[in-house]
């Protein structure tokens, strides 16, 4: 059954060209997957010798907006592990809660691409819609929405006012009634209990086969997060817990997303009221730093960020190595998506939430005959059309 | 005005192409569809096609490989195009300048008509970018 | 007991380990010579259940340094294991037969680096183009 396929994603459609990921399908299974990388390499590593430790933070905070305080968290751990900084107790307070804001807006930002994906557009405005006060507070406290250049070597740039504390507080507070509104959508909603359930699993043998990490390991049943796993900043001095699901399939990973977010308002509202009563300083004031190599991580929003720097005790490191969570979670879509359909092709891939742009270029391929086909729009249409039938099937939606 | 510029400015039909971008620029530019700003209320739709776009929003510095792609994306967007760098990346290169795997910055590669700096520029900047953009279209 | 990995790593290799050193408790460096790397690493993931992290490389001007980092989550402890191999002949046996999530580094460290993996299912290129001229590696120190 040959179809013509036509390589394109949702926002950059070009005919014949390379793609983030190839589907090569027979008729509606996918067969194979190849993945092309390369388009957002931006020679960080190499930059990153020709700048200060301070310089750094700046320049690693960009290897990804989403998640750009995670890169600095993973570099200050590192360049602390090496020189053996001890931090300053109020800091660490200040370090989780930036580290778990960005959690709730990362994942409220995954919620509305999956939504979007599978049809459920409202959902995809809303959650959008409740990532903003997120922001908001983030431009109140750092001075921008996104890259809010919180770390330092030793400490953070800004102080958290206590004037500030209440906002912070209620806004995490009045998420609360947001977050169950959504667990209820996706987990009593029947339609997509029948559109995510068994749909692009992953076993507990792939995740350690391919050393995937965050909701992507830890929705099959594999409980590893290093905020407690090799405790850093505040997370041991304040109460919350790992989330974990035993399925591995997508609707397991949106359920793992959904329900850390209640554990980071937790922590968020346990390291604020430490904050009203730690005071102090907020920076070490780290003057040099000693030849020698560390080795920092953070749990991103995706899963571990790595970083190893090495230092000759100039004030520039001599390497700098950077390993973000979806380099190890992609590679495990050659698991999850093949052998699937290629209307699930969309929500998979989306469900190791990947830098956002690389779901964007998506291309199908027809075994048969070789020929490009369906646009990644098209897919995200199939994607869309199944959840629609499968409300058909259940009587939701009159046909 | 003529007809295509006076269609131009009242429904701006936008493309979205992120070169090597940490999309936050990128999420910023799909915020400003979200309902707190809203853009779609201006007649601006974001497109999927190139050959439908009356202005391509740029992100990202751009690597080799984006490079080869911008240049044909260019060439198959119908006259006239305007392009709009958004973002300190996509106008300047920023601190990626010197990086080995860099083409340039798009005003290298292909004409740029409009330059929103900002590392991510908020989404009310944008607005007024495309505004100031318009209005210099309306003026010829 | 985070002591407890290090003996047996220590029991099992006691000669090919050229040295061992415990920054920390929850960070030790292993130096081994390049052809036993892939037992030490067998070892490591399948024996003791290490989790495969990443592939780190250096260029230090005498010699290109490989560090493969795994982690022991139950404790929380990062274990690196650290060979040198020759600059002008830089060539080690890949680990991907052994773990697939190393794949796409060993890809990219030969690249970068210019470093052969023997056996590796697919060494290509993974991030520059295919322009990009052969025999000039990003991350050399020339």
């Amino acid at each position: 059954m040959a179809k013509t396929i036509i390589p394109v994603g949702p926002y950059h459609p070009l005919q014949e060209e390379p793609e983030f990921f190839k589907l090569i399908v027979e008729g509606e299974k996918v067969l194979q997957l190849e993945i092309e990388l390369g388009y957002n390499h931006r020679g960080i590593e190499k930059i990153a010798e020709s700048k200060s430790y301070d310089q750094v933070l700046f320049l690693v905070e960009r290897v990804c907006g989403i998640c750009s305080t995670s890169h600095p968290f993973a570099s200050v751990n590192a360049v602390e592990d090496l020189a053996d900084i001890k931090v300053p107790e109020r800091a660490l307070y200040i370090r989780s809660i930036i580290g778990e804001l960005e959690r709730l807006h990362s994942h409220l930002l995954w919620l509305g691409l999956a939504g979007h994906f599978i049809g459920y557009n409202t959902v995809w405005m809303w959650a959008w819609r409740y990532r903003e006060p997120v922001l908001d507070i983030f431009e109140k406290i750092t001075g921008n929405r996104q890259h809010y250049a919180m770390m330092k070597v030793g400490g953070v740039r800004r102080d958290i006012e206590s004037d500030d504390i209440p906002e912070i507080w209620k806004m995490v507070d009045g998420l609360l009634p947001v977050l169950d509104m959504f667990k209820g959508v996706v987990m009593d909603d029947p339609v997509i209990h029948a559109r995510l359930k068994g749909v692009g699993i992953l076993t507990k043998e792939d995740v350690f086969e391919y050393g995937a990490l965050g909701p992507t390991a830890r929705a099959s049943g594999v409980a590893i997060d290093v905020r407690k796993d090799d405790p850093y900043a505040a997370y041991p001095l304040v109460d919350w817990q790992v989330i974990t699901q035993e399925e591995g399939d997508v609707f397991a990973k949106a359920v793992v997303r959904i329900l850390e977010m209640y554990e980071s308002v937790k922590i968020i509202k346990g390291c604020l009221d430490k904050l009203k009563v730690v005071g102090g300083e907020i920076d070490a004031k780290v003057k040099e730093i000693p030849p020698g190599e560390g080795i920092g991580r953070h749990e991103a929003p995706r899963g571990e960020v790595f970083h190893y720097v090495r230092s000759d005790g100039s004030n520039r490191p001599v390497r700098y190595k950077i390993r973000a969570p979806s380099y190890m979670n992609v590679p495990t879509n050659q698991k999850s998506v093949v052998g699937g359909t290629i209307s699930d092709a969309t929500i998979t891939l989306a469900a190791v939430d990947p830098c956002y742009c690389c779901t964007e270029r998506v291309a199908v391929v027809d075994k048969k005959t070789g020929k490009k086909g369906l646009t990644g729009q098209d897919l995200i249409k199939l994607s869309q059309e199944k959840t629609l039938k499968i409300k058909r099937e259940m009587g939701r939606i009159r046909v | 005005m003529d007809l295509k510029t006076k269609a131009l400015t009242k429904s701006i039909w936008v493309f979205h192409f992120a070169a090597a971008s940490c999309n936050n620029c990128d999420i910023e530019i799909l915020d400003a569809l979200t309902p707190r700003f809203d853009l779609e209320r201006f007649g601006i739709l974001l497109v999927g096609s190139i050959r439908h776009a009356d202005v391509i929003l740029a992100t990202g510095a751009i690597s080799h490989k984006a490079a080869i792609r911008l240049k044909r994306l260019y060439e198959q967007a119908p006259k006239p195009c305007l392009v709009v760098a958004v973002g300190s990346c996509a106008c300047s290169m920023c601190i990626f300048r010197d990086s080995y795997n860099m083409a340039g910055p798009f005003d290298g590669l292909v004409p740029v008509h409009a330059y929103i700096p900002g590392c991510p520029p908020k989404p009310e900047a944008m607005i007024m970018g495309v505004v100031k953009l318009i209005k210099a279209l309306k003026k010829g | 007991m985070a002591e407890g990995i290090l003996a047996k790593i220590k029991g099992k290799f006691s000669w090919q380990i050229l040295n061992i050193f415990e920054k920390s408790l929850r960070r030790a460096y292993i130096d081994l010579k390049p052809e036993n790397i892939k037992e030490v690493v067998e070892f490591i993931f399948r024996r003791l259940g290490a989790r495969f992290v990443i592939v780190s490389a250096v260029d230090t001007r005498n010699a290109i340094e490989i560090l493969y980092h795994f982690s022991f989550d139950s404790v929380g402890k990062i274990v690196t294991l650290r060979t040198k191999i020759d600059r002008q002949n830089p060539e080690i046996e890949s680990i991907t037969p052994i773990i697939k999530g190393a794949e796409w580094i060993e890809r990219e460290i030969y690249e970068l680096l210019g470093v052969r993996f023997k056996n590796h299912p697919n060494l290509k290129r993974l991030l520059l183009a295919e322009d990009w001229p052969e025999g000039k590696y990003p991350l050399r120190r020339e």
